[in-house]
């Protein structure tokens, strides 16, 4: 109890002694954490080129400056098979993350110490490994192009929007599924009369909150080979044609801009 | 010691307050009774600024609280003590932490940051505790004490800051009919007790009755009546809340049933 | 409905009301879907030689998966793993406590109007650009190195964090500060009695969350330069040393999985 009896009165305090103690040696070895580990990244630090950094930045501006906007034209094509690689990439995503968030979700998997263990497994991998890992994995198994890109980006989303599905299933209002299920409902008939119309405005949200990350995502695939607007940043940067960079980075900009925006107002209209 | 003079508030062309003159005496309990919507909220907010008026004098005991600096405000603000509708605890907090908030106005950042409250602060709040009926309940998480509990931190928040006005907004509108008697009772008590004066808005008429000494009718932003709890009658009624059958209502004795009815 | 109702209509049909109550927008949409899917699909161009080519490399890369090598490059995805490690430590850190500051700025109900405007810029700005392109002008400005990915880091959670604080500080429930500030409170005790309890398990939360989120960032700007695993891991990409980018990206599962329900348990005591 916070009261501590100090020369016989009792004295308010905001924690016991012992958690007090507790917070002030957790508050300690994190601070003492953090400074061991920016000792180490400053060890691995060249410090005079980040003191020039200010210089670097100056002469990476002036490079850039002014754009070169007839470059522009040239990348309508790239910037539109950008927003393919997002979108079909998403709705391959979406495929295969739906049946496997009713495999997951503990309300609905068919079981659950077999089935729903895997199915977590396969989200979990999905997740953890970046799409731009699995561009690298994908483009030595198909080769550079677009179709490494939707796979990519596909296989990426399919962890989040598995995982965010089948918390909003193990969510769901159980009387209704109670209800359904008492008028003699078949699994199936419980899914789709009970389940899915709860779960229907959340699932149309996440995929369009997905759709706006995949564009970010897909703006940089070609980095390493996969596709749309990112292989001309990719081949710019190697030419060191700076000029090009900024129109690239202006384009990309408004892409992400616009994306959001879109993506904003369709999930007020859905939900 | 507290005049309210020409007060309004516009939002937009809509007037909630519309010149509202009223005064209050040492030690009064006035009621401000009236329909959802009629300013009382709004007339309460004006007097200690949570809302900006938009015309008109608050003065409190010769200091006119409207044209004050925002840190001088904050000084002032230590004297009006506030009861609020839902409560307004943070529910993460414990009690103790809760109603020591109302020291705040009075200790510096950090000590409050580390919640080293003066001891005399602390005997103070464990006195208040006990006097509202919470004793031995200090550590408990604001959000797992019931309604009529979670008043009486409130009470005792608004008592900490030695107020020499209460602002009362509508203490009873979310507790069950035994409790809010048992609230309004606590608080016209505690006002006797430090001689304090307070504003208290409420919804519930009979309650306004038999716990103030003065009632204050605001319809529409105006005051409509303002006189001794007696003086209110049907045809009053009538001109605050609109038409209806009020024979229940006047008479008090008969009041209790109804609601619990009800 | 009435029995004269029934009577005078002798056969009432229902169906389902359709999600779009206008039957010319409804069908525009499905085609205009149906005619985009066509369109987006047949751009993406499939060389069928080079995905038998790919056949036989993706059978190299499921043995690697399959028979992860740990020990060949130890050397290395020990390093790799550890400034990993240091620079998701470090950044998050920094991160943190700038987005507190930022998220506070951010927020409508607390902060004036232009330091609103101010802050909610900056979140903006650096939120828009993918991680990977912010490493690649910090590895241009810093030189390679883990400095470049700390910073990275540092921008993309501030983004991330500070913007959700502000959302989270917008929604709290405003009666409480009122009662706080009746007390003739200070700002900043307004903050620390009224908004920090009710915002910090969720701010506690999405903290933990960077900190698995930085992780996963960190093996991906080192494709760029910006340090840690991911440098490891492209090495070995462009060794063709499969087993060992298995290897890695094993371990990153696992360090995910950790995480994650590292995380799970500190919630479950925080709330």
């Amino acid at each position: 109890m916070p009261i501590i009896e100090e020369n016989g009165k009792p004295v308010w305090r905001r924690r016991d002694r012992k958690a007090a103690i507790y917070h002030w040696i957790g508050t300690l070895a994190i601070g003492l954490l953090v400074l061991y580990c920016s000792r180490l990244i400053s060890a691995q630090t060249t410090w005079e080129f980040v003191w020039t950094a200010g210089v670097q930045a100056q002469d990476l501006v002036t490079r850039m400056m002014p754009p070169k906007f007839g470059y522009a034209a040239e990348l309508w094509r790239p910037l539109i098979d950008t927003i393919h690689i997002a979108t079909l990439g998403t709705i391959l995503g979406i495929m295969i993350a739906s049946p496997l968030a009713f495999l997951t979700a503990r309300n609905t998997t068919p079981s659950r110490h077999f089935v729903r263990p895997i199915a977590l497994f396969v989200l979990v991998t999905s997740r953890s490994v970046n799409s731009i890992i699995w561009a690298l994995l994908l483009v030595v198994i198909l080769g550079p192009g677009m179709l490494a890109g939707i796979l990519a980006i596909a296989l990426r989303s399919v962890g989040f929007i598995g995982k965010l599905l089948y918390e909003s299933i193990e969510e769901i209002d159980k009387r209704a599924v109670e209800a359904v299920t008492a008028t003699g409902a078949s699994g199936p008939q419980i899914l789709t009369y009970a389940v899915i119309p709860q779960i229907a405005p959340t699932f149309a949200g996440i995929s369009i909150y997905r759709w706006d990350i995949n564009i970010r995502e897909a703006t940089v695939l070609g980095l390493v080979g996969a596709g749309g607007i990112g292989m001309e940043l990719q081949s710019s940067i190697d030419t060191l044609a700076w000029s090009q960079v900024s129109v690239l980075f202006l384009l990309i900009l408004s892409t992400v801009v616009l994306s959001e925006w879109v993506s904003a107002r369709a999930r007020k209209a859905v939900t | 010691m507290l005049e309210i003079q020409a007060l309004s508030k516009r939002y937009g062309s809509f007037a909630a307050l519309d010149d509202v003159t009223l005064s209050i005496g040492e030690g009064e309990l006035v009621a401000l009774i009236g329909p959802s919507g009629a300013g009382k909220s709004t007339l309460i907010r004006c007097v200690n600024r949570l809302v900006e008026p938009t015309g008109g004098n608050v003065v409190l005991k010769g200091t006119n609280l409207t044209t004050l600096s925002r840190s001088a405000l904050r000084f002032e603000r230590r004297r009006i003590g506030m009861i609020f509708q839902d409560y307004a605890l943070v529910n993460r907090l414990t009690v103790m932490e809760n109603v020591l908030s109302g020291r705040l106005g009075y200790v510096g950042f950090l000590r409050s940051l580390v919640r080293r409250f003066p001891q005399a602060d602390v005997d103070e709040a464990f006195r208040l505790l006990a006097r509202v009926g919470l004793e031995g309940l200090h550590d408990r998480r604001a959000d797992a004490l019931s309604g009529g509990q979670r008043q009486r931190v409130g009470i005792a928040r608004a008592l900490l800051q030695s107020p020499q006005l209460l602002l009362v907004d509508e203490p009873t509108a979310s507790l069950d009919p035994r409790t809010a008697r048992q609230i309004m009772r606590l608080v016209s008590e505690l006002c006797r007790e430090r001689g304090l004066a307070a504003i208290i808005n409420i919804h519930d008429v009979p309650l306004a009755r038999s716990f103030t000494d003065r009632i204050i009718g605001l319809a529409a932003g105006k005051i409509v009546f303002n006189g001794a709890p007696d003086a209110l009658n049907d045809e009053v009624l009538t001109t605050i809340y609109g038409d209806e059958d009020w024979s229940q209502t006047t008479q008090s004795d008969a009041a209790e049933e109804e609601e619990v009815a009800a | 409905m009435s029995a004269t109702n029934t009577q005078s209509t002798p056969v009432r049909t229902w169906r389902r009301p359709p999600l779009i109550a206008d039957a010319r927008l409804r069908w525009t949409l499905y085609i205009g879907a149906a005619i985009y899917l066509v369109i987006a699909l047949s751009s993406v161009e499939i060389n069928i030689v080079r995905l038998f080519e790919g056949a036989a490399r993706a059978k190299i890369l499921f043995a690697g998966v399959l028979s992860p090598d740990f020990v060949t490059r130890w050397s290395d995805i020990r390093v790799g793993f550890l400034e990993s490690l240091t620079m998701t430590v470090v950044a998050t850190a920094f991160g943190i406590l700038l987005s507190i500051v930022l998220g506070l700025g951010a927020a409508r109900n607390l902060a004036s109007r232009p330091v609103y405007v101010v802050c909610r810029s900056i979140l903006a700005v650096s939120r828009a650009f993918h991680e990977l392109i912010i490493a690649i002008l910090f590895v241009a400005m810093f030189g390679f190195g883990p400095f470049a990915g700390v910073m990275t880091l540092i921008v993309s959670t501030v983004g991330f964090l500070g913007k959700l604080l502000a959302e989270e500080i917008e929604t709290i429930e405003w009666n409480a500060v009122e009662a706080v500030t009746s007390t003739g409170a200070s700002w900043l005790q307004r903050v620390t009695y009224a908004v920090v309890p009710q915002v910090l398990p969720r701010f506690l939360g999405l903290s933990l969350y960077r900190l698995d989120i930085n992780f996963r960032e960190s093996a991906v700007i080192g494709i760029v330069g910006a340090g840690g695993i991911g440098a490891t891991l492209t090495t070995a990409f462009d060794r063709y040393e499969f087993d060992a980018v298995a290897a890695i990206l094993l371990m990153i599962i696992a360090m995910v999985l950790l995480a994650e329900y590292i995380a799970s348990n500190i919630r479950k005591r925080v709330l």
